[in-house]
């Protein structure tokens, strides 16, 4: 079966004063159609680059697309003309983004951007469109459908405006839909709300889901698979599962032991993970995790790992996968803790 | 166990005027203790007031009413002089390391200013001061000439921390220290915290709205909401048992990092909070609240204590 969204090998960089900064440095990953596929990764990953890439956000220059390619239904996305993307873009991809406020055109009613979508993509009327937006609205839970239609985004709250967003993005059907940290700017009862709605129109339309975020409990609660990027790269992926049960890659390891334990009821000291974010204007020459990393060997400060496939789809890349490398126990009995 | 109070907060009021006859209540008649050692969690939404009460404690703003006592001594009456000499021993640490740091000032003259404002040390004294408090936050002598743009985010919130340790505090609210960062950075500080509250016998106000690592951090807990204390209780019973529906709704919205547990049964709260410009009557919850009953939109819930040191503010108890 042919997958949904396929990226293969995919490096993008960006011409700054300072050099080039490699932002994405070899990735791939692919979505299948209705699933939920979640990216974890901090600030500076280049998670939202990755992303953005795919809705060919990414201006050029100073965005250099390196090589790769981003295969959509089989189709490919990059280095095609934006007449052509402009027919895939917004209505078979959607996307909403962190900051509703930022996002939302404020001068425009909230009804018309919902609108401008079906309009151009769907050519439908405006009577139509019309109908289809506050229809849009109903669904996505913002009530007196009629009356938000004709408000502006500054009369929305935080949690109504990514409500909005969504139907915005939801509104041509689209087959993938593209969530930047769409919770990241909201309160967690709103956030509840708000990942519920996902949650419940994904399983209703049976849209597959790119879900950005650095919140593992978000992570754990809506994807299936889970792709952990570091320094430009993929450092490991696989089910939820894999990911927070069977972990193979030590900064999966040191993800997990940053966060409290709610049910916890003893203190126990987090374990937080030393040092800074790799410098990506020169991206270490071996793992760029090696620096920080508590097993690191001198193999990995060296030469990249290669990904050790685990079992099925769930990958890692560290040389501590390799059947050279000192096992887990050996490790341990070495005096480096059991993760 | 130390039990000694450091601060009193009694029937505590901050008002924000807006028209005539009309303020946002952001912080409406609190009343609450902080223990002499402690770490004190105080969880709400945005808009709840939490900020608001810990800029108030501080000094930073003047309260519309009420009192705080601090060691004893009641600070709200206390002329100018005098609360600049309490202020000393009350500093705070700012959620955006970005914008609470002048960017036009080295590392070292930013972390002297309490310092300099006191007029504590000069010269060869005041440098070794600000190259001891950069290695106590786990920075390094040779950063005090560097500026604020130098250094990342989880840095520069170890430059905010060790501003707020020069002149020697013994209370420091922290407001958000740590929304803006990245998760492994994120415990980084926190360890960071709790190291220094042992080595100079700090007591802290954490405010947050992460309620994972607030119960990491937190002895005690206040939940507030839309300007009211709705729940007090120590950190595990607030989690085991919490009283208030509004402290049940915002426990049970926390994603968990289990992808087997986390497909629990969740309250979730309909709506938005209401406007503090005009808070609902009675009860300020029971617009989403799920239990909410007749009695609620007319008579103010009592603050009183339900089970031994658990307080709450609910018709239900």
């Amino acid at each position: 079966m042919s997958h949904l969204l396929e990226v293969n090998h995919l490096k993008i960089n960006f011409k700054t004063y300072g050099g080039e900064v490699k932002a994405v440095r070899d990735v791939s990953f692919h979505v299948d159609k209705g699933e939920v596929l979640a990216i974890v990764g901090e600030s500076g990953s280049g998670k939202s680059v990755t992303v953005q890439s795919i809705m060919g956000l990414i201006p050029t220059p100073p965005g250099i697309i390196k090589g790769g390619s981003i295969r959509f239904q089989g189709k490919e996305l990059l280095r095609r003309p934006k007449k052509e993307l402009r027919k895939v873009k917004g209505s078979k991809i959607g996307m909403i983004f962190q900051d509703p406020m930022t996002s939302l055109n404020p001068t425009m009613r909230v009804g018309k951007q919902i609108e401008e979508g079906l309009i151009i993509h769907q050519r439908l009327s405006k009577s139509e469109a019309k109908k289809r937006a506050i229809e849009m609205i109903k669904l996505v839970g913002i009530p007196n459908p009629e009356e938000r239609y004709n408000q502006y985004p500054h009369e929305f709250s935080g949690g109504m405006r990514q409500r909005a967003m969504i139907a915005i993005a939801l509104a041509c059907n689209p087959e993938l839909l593209i969530a930047d940290e769409p919770t990241t700017a909201l309160d967690v009862t709103i956030q509840a709300q708000v990942l519920e709605l996902m949650k419940q129109i994904q399983e209703e339309t049976k849209t597959s889901i790119i879900l950005i975020t650095h919140d593992l409990g978000v992570v754990a609660e809506t994807a299936q698979r889970v792709i952990v990027m570091y320094g430009g790269m993929m450092v490991e992926s696989g089910t939820v599962f894999d990911i927070f049960e069977n972990p193979k890659h030590p900064y999966t390891w040191g993800l997990l032991n940053s966060i409290p334990n709610i049910d916890e009821e003893e203190k126990k000291q987090l374990e937080p993970i030393d040092g800074s974010p790799p410098d990506l204007f020169a991206p270490p020459k071996g793992c760029p995790f090696a620096p920080r990393c508590k097993y690191a060997m001198e193999v990995c400060l060296e030469e990249m790992p290669s990904e050790y496939e685990i079992d099925g789809g769930h990958v890692a890349k560290c040389w501590l996968n390799d059947p050279r490398a000192p096992k887990e126990e050996e490790l341990v009995a070495l005096g480096r803790e059991e993760w | 166990m130390v039990t000694e109070q450091l601060v009193e907060v009694q029937d505590l009021k901050k008002y924000f005027p807006i028209k005539k006859d009309l303020s946002v209540k952001s912080v409406d008649n609190i009343s609450f203790t902080v223990k002499k050692g402690e770490t004190f969690g105080l969880v709400g939404e945005s808009g709840s007031g939490k900020s608001t009460l810990g800029k108030t404690l501080v000094g930073l703003q003047q309260p519309t009413g009420g009192n705080i006592i601090y060691n004893g001594l009641d600070v709200t009456k206390f002329n100018k002089e005098m609360k600049r000499k309490v202020n000393k021993e009350m500093q705070i640490i700012f959620q955006d390391p970005h914008a609470s740091l002048n960017p036009r000032m080295r590392v070292g003259d930013i972390i002297a200013e309490g310092l300099d404002a006191y007029k504590l040390l000069k010269g060869k004294e005041r440098t070794n001061r600000i190259y001891q408090l950069l290695e106590r936050v786990g920075l390094r002598p040779e950063h005090a000439k560097r500026y604020p743009h130098e250094f990342s985010g989880g840095q520069r919130q170890r430059i905010g921390i060790a501003r707020a340790l020069a002149v020697e505090p013994k209370f420091i609210v922290a407001d958000e220290p740590i929304s803006a960062l990245d998760v492994s950075i994120q415990a980084q500080v926190i360890n960071l915290m709790e190291d220094l509250k042992k080595s100079e016998g700090l007591t802290y106000l954490f405010i947050a709205h992460d309620l994972g690592m607030v119960k990491h951090i937190s002895d005690r807990i206040g939940v507030m909401y839309l300007g009211k204390m709705m729940e007090l209780s120590s950190s595990n019973d607030m989690f085991n048992r919490p009283l208030h529906p509004y402290t049940q709704a915002l426990l049970s919205a926390i994603p968990q990092a289990n992808p087997r547990t986390a497909k629990r049964d969740r309250i979730v709260l309909a709506g938005d909070p209401p406007s503090p410009t005009n808070p609902p009557s009675g009860c300020r919850f029971r617009t989403r609240c799920p239990h909410a009953m007749e009695i609620c939109s007319h008579q103010e819930p009592q603050w009183k204590e339900v089970e031994h040191d658990h307080w709450t503010a609910c018709h239900l108890y």
